[in-house]
């Protein structure tokens, strides 16, 4: 029964969080990784695009509430995802005509147009600040626990609560369903196979016939839906901080170079192995032990490997390894 | 009037000076023409300018009569001239198959038929269509190569050296399959370095020195031109 206690707890604590903050991570990592790969420079302003697109869903979200529409035991954001995507896709490709496509035509340096990427994500920042201000904002709504911790208790009589939260569950589902999605399409569409060769050999998609401005839009439209429905996910688990989102950055930049950037799939389980490693560094296992050990042998402190104020050193330290030791990603296969 | 025409073409990269002058290539449906020459000769950026990828400061490209001195390497690519570069000939990350159909991507119609002429010209195309090119050896990556430029039916076909590189074995490989690929009616224009071997499967030849046509002949003549065997072919 112990035995099981501790399962539980882990799981609870652990794994759906991880599960859940790392499908966030995975849908902005893929992001980084597509512009990377086919856009070819490292977008600086992926967090704060991904704000802007949540700030989008956040400000509709407010507006339906007032205009009396839900969406029953759903949390409300979601009927406002699509219109949040359309504004997002409409950001993007204004700034990449106006900001991007000079450099990209003058063929810039990838280095330049990260720079270039910097003052845009300064410039998205403000554009936040003056619309929706700095502020923490709740929008979140509809039915809160899929499965509460004392109902658990009571169907299993165990000491331990498993609670899953709706948010869990609609960020993880959701993820399947976009990245299954984002996968045929590349993968088994002309369109799709269009952009990995464009990835692969600009030269020659281009004497193939190949239309760059056509995969150019394309990618922004799959950046545009992956930054809002990653922003939107996390937002709705946790809260909407504007700024937050620049944090992010950092665990998803380390999931696209751990999976090998340029690589969607890899960035997708990169996403996973820097959510579990933040979560289960960061996590007190006291309790965990508690169940597990006799009683004289229950340790005294925390357990806790790091404190939490310390999870983003975490993933600085993942993507500083990788890096030292398997520079081109820890899973082997094709990029994009 | 030859069915695909660089004539007169003088061309240089960006502001800087002329790589070819006053130079002039021309090949017909059903024959291969090789284009030969020292290193610097400005072999393949002739071969460059007729497909587009640097503009002519004089001269005219014409295709069936037709002009296509101011089209774009894609658009040229539209007229049925297709082109295999030296380096970086196929998508390495993808499958062959997938290859293939990048090649085709001007085509509007039903794959099938064509990735079947294509399997009967490269039959291990066929064993290997869903391995990731990247993976393939030498000389069944030219092969990728070769058929996705094939994949658009095309009138022209130009190889810049497609045997740099490989084994003598393959290379004599792969003119097979360049002969066959004429025996369809295809106007082949290819870059070489290994000039006997080009010469000897060539219906005509030219050598460029500095840019400039220096001799021209059928593949026999020029192998057995004195001049050309001292200054050029070593022997």
């Amino acid at each position: 029964m112990d035995f099981i206690n501790a399962i539980v707890l882990l799981l609870n604590y652990t794994v759906i969080p991880a599960l859940t903050y790392g499908s966030q991570l995975a849908l902005g990592a893929i992001f980084v990784t597509l512009v990377y790969g086919i856009l070819r420079f490292a977008n600086f302003a992926t967090g704060d695009m991904m704000s802007f697109g949540t700030m989008v869903a956040v400000l509709l979200t407010f507006y339906f509430q007032s205009l009396g529409i839900s969406f029953g035991l759903l949390p409300t954001a979601l009927l406002t995802i699509p219109p949040a995507i359309l504004a997002m896709i409409f950001y993007m490709l204004f700034i990449d005509k106006f900001v991007f496509s000079y450099y990209r035509v003058k063929k810039s340096p990838p280095v330049q147009l990260a720079m270039v990427s910097v003052g845009v994500m300064f410039v998205t920042q403000a554009i936040i600040r003056i619309i929706i201000g700095p502020f923490d904002r709740r929008f979140f709504d509809g039915e809160k626990f899929i499965l509460k911790a004392n109902e658990f208790k009571e169907m299993t009589g165990l000491n331990e609560g498993l609670t899953i939260k709706s948010t869990q569950a609609i960020t993880i589902f959701v993820t399947v369903i976009v990245v299954s999605i984002m996968f045929w399409f590349l993968n088994r569409t002309k369109t799709g196979t269009s952009m990995r060769a464009y990835s692969d050999n600009e030269d020659l998609a281009l004497l193939s016939g190949i239309d760059p401005k056509k995969v150019v839009l394309i990618t922004w439209i799959i950046a545009g839906i992956l930054a809002t429905i990653g922003g939107v996910l996390y937002g709705l688990d946790k809260s909407y901080r504007p700024f937050v989102y620049f944090n992010n950055m950092l665990p998803i930049f380390a999931a696209a170079i751990v999976g090998g950037i340029g690589n969607p799939f890899g960035a997708f389980l990169g996403g996973y192995v820097i959510a579990f490693a933040e979560i289960l560094v960061t996590y007190a296992y006291k309790k965990f032990f508690a169940y597990l050990l006799p009683e004289f042998m229950e340790p005294d402190s925390l357990m806790q490997l790091l404190s939490t104020d310390y999870k983003f050193a975490v993933s600085f330290s993942i993507l500083v390894i990788v890096l030292l030791f398997r520079p081109s990603g820890i899973f082997k296969g094709k990029t994009l | 009037m030859a069915f695909f025409e660089g004539s007169k073409m003088t061309a240089g990269y960006g502001d800087g000076p002329d790589i070819i002058s006053s130079c002039t290539i021309n090949v017909d449906k059903g024959e291969i023409v090789a284009i030969l020459g020292p290193n610097g000769a400005g072999k393949s950026t002739a071969m460059k300018t007729m497909l587009g990828l640097l503009n002519l400061k004089s001269g005219s490209v014409l295709i069936n009569g037709e002009d296509i001195t101011n089209l774009s390497p894609q658009d040229r690519v539209k007229k049925g001239i297709s082109f295999v570069p030296q380096s970086k000939n196929v998508f390495a990350e993808l499958t062959v198959k997938e290859n293939l159909e990048v090649g085709a991507f001007l085509r509007t119609d039903k794959l099938d038929k064509i990735l079947n002429d294509i399997y009967d010209l490269f039959p291990i195309l066929e064993e290997k269509q869903s391995q990731i090119v990247g993976e393939l050896s030498g000389g069944q990556r030219q092969q990728v190569a070769l058929g996705r430029a094939l994949m658009i039916k095309p009138s022209v076909l130009m190889l810049d050296e497609p045997t740099a590189g490989v084994s003598p074995i393959v290379m004599d490989e792969l003119f097979e399959h360049i002969i066959k690929v004429k025996k369809t009616n295809v106007a082949i224009i290819m870059v070489e370095q290994n000039a006997k071997q080009a010469l000897s499967i060539s219906d005509r030849g030219y050598v460029l020195v500095t840019g400039q046509n220096k001799f021209e002949g059928s593949g026999n003549e020029l192998l057995n031109d004195p001049e050309v065997r001292r200054s050029f072919l070593g022997a």
